[in-house]
């Protein structure tokens, strides 16, 4: 089908984006790589009156690296982040999932914060936030604030951001030394939406120190999984700790069952991811 | 009804200025404005590729692209490179290999292998077959396509050797 009609708004800066907003309210939405939102106005899911573009405010894309994190900004192109040195260094948990997401010419177009602030539950890319601690940068009419990934994700397709407020930057924090990720899912054709992901990070080596397991097309958004993750703490990464770790998901996660898979299902492969990345991540 | 919006861009070489609805996609544009019907129109919603044009160098899906986000753009579709000859051994390839029946999925599938190639010069079959993903082929298979993209990788290869 064909998109609503609608009027279109180019936005030259985040304020000018932000007051659009304020005068449009609900009737406008913003327009980033339109990879999700252009294909739910040619499903008519939705008809809003206005789009305001963000592709030409020019501080919102691009990465930038301080000596503790490297700060990414919500226009930044998948493509981009997928072949950026700095992130292929400091976040290579995010290099790993990148070739995951949709296919090339979607990722040519789409954008991370588009991503964090779609909130897919079986996107990659909310896991990774969670898995690595990154900090939401976001701009309102009151000024900018900053929340923790933890805290962003709010259930199917919610997230913290009010519909006046615009998502700028993701940070994240550089991987400490000794630091481990894994990453894998498992999806019926290369670049389709998981049925079930798993993004993690491990410190410490051969003695675990912190974990995080962040599983995503489980539940209606990503979760960290702090039962399994606490098992490895303390240990090495041996079968043991595999076990114990995969014996202690069932507590943490409450699998929804969708078009791909049921609850009983989502639960086994999450057992099975959960093998294979802590088989990827042993230290012995 | 929203007021239209005027466009200026660039097509296959030529300048072009326009006055479009918001709402038209850039898939639609090029086919009924501007008679460029290579590119196709399948599912609408991103998922099958057949849509495939070159905006500023790069692919991109015409059916998630607005025309008037393509204003001061480049754009290039099939008829733009083929007429450059830019990808005439990849359009040999695919008729010696058999890598197209109805021929539907054919232009985009095209643009697509072309990125590969450019960007890729060494992928093998698995790297092929990623990067094609994302376009839809009900006829072929995939394997006499893939067969192609090799093919045209490894003579490229050679000739940049010698
Ligand atoms: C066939 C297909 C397969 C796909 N497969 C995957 C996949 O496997 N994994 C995956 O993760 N994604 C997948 N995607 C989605 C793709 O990655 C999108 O690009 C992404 O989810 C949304 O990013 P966008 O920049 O295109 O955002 P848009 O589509 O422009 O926007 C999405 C939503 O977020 C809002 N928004 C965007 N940016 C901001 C901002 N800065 N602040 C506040 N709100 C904002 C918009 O208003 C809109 O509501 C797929 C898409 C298609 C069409
Ligand atoms: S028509 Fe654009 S992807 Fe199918
Ligand atoms: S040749 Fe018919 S769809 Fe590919």
């Amino acid at each position: 089908m064909k998109a609503p009609d609608f009027s279109y708004l180019r936005a030259e800066s985040v304020d000018q984006a932000l007051d659009l907003l304020a005068r449009h309210g609900d009737d406008a939405r913003l327009l980033a790589g339109g990879q999700s939102l252009m294909a739910t106005l040619n499903l008519r899911l939705s008809a809003p009156s206005v789009l305001v573009d963000l592709n030409h405010i020019p501080d919102l894309a691009g990465i930038t690296e301080t000596e503790t994190a490297v700060r990414i900004g919500a226009m930044t192109r998948h493509v981009a982040v997928e072949r950026s040195p700095v992130v292929a260094r400091h976040l290579p948990l995010i290099a790993a999932a990148m070739p995951h997401v949709a296919h090339a010419a979607i990722r040519n177009r789409g954008t991370l914060g588009g991503s964090l602030a779609l909130a897919d539950p079986a996107a990659e890319m909310p896991a990774c936030a969670l898995a690595l601690q990154a900090v939401l940068e976001i701009a309102g009419p009151g000024g900018r604030r900053r929340v923790a990934a933890a805290d962003f994700f709010h259930g199917l397709f919610e997230t913290d951001l009010a519909p006046d407020e615009i998502l700028v930057a993701i940070e994240y924090p550089k991987a400490p030394a000794g630091a481990r990720w894994g990453f894998r899912e498992l999806a019926r054709r290369h670049g389709d939406y998981a049925m079930v992901g798993l993004a993690a990070m491990v410190e410490g080596d051969p003695i675990c120190g912190a974990g995080r397991l962040a599983y995503f097309a489980v539940e209606d958004r990503p979760v960290l999984a702090h039962a399994p993750a606490s098992k490895l703490v303390g240990e090495v990464i041996d079968d043991t700790a595999i076990t114990a770790a995969e014996d202690a998901l069932d507590a943490d996660l409450d699998p929804h069952g969708d078009l791909h898979a049921d609850a009983a299902t989502k639960r086994h492969l999450a057992r099975v991811l959960t093998r294979r990345v802590l088989g990827d991540l042993r230290t012995v | 009804m929203a007021s239209p919006v005027d466009i200026s861009l660039t097509i296959n070489g030529e300048p072009v200025d326009e006055r479009v609805p918001a709402r038209l996609s850039l898939v639609d544009f090029l086919r009924a404005r501007m008679d460029l019907t290579g590119s196709h129109v399948g599912c609408e919603h991103g998922v099958c590729g057949a849509c495939t044009v070159r905006l500023d160098g790069a692919i991109v899906r015409g059916c998630l692209t607005l025309a008037v986000q393509a204003d001061g753009a480049v754009v290039e579709t099939i008829e733009g490179v083929s007429d450059t000859g830019e990808i005439a051994d990849l359009q040999e390839a695919f008729i010696r290999h058999a890598a197209l029946q109805c021929g539907f999925c054919t232009p985009a599938m095209l643009l697509t292998a072309a990125e590969l190639i450019a960007n890729r010069p060494n992928a093998d079959r698995e790297e092929i077959r990623a990067f094609i993903s994302g376009n839809y082929c009900r006829c072929t298979g995939y394997q006499a396509i893939v067969d192609a993209v090799e093919d045209v990788l490894a003579s490229r290869q050679e000739g940049a050797g010698t």
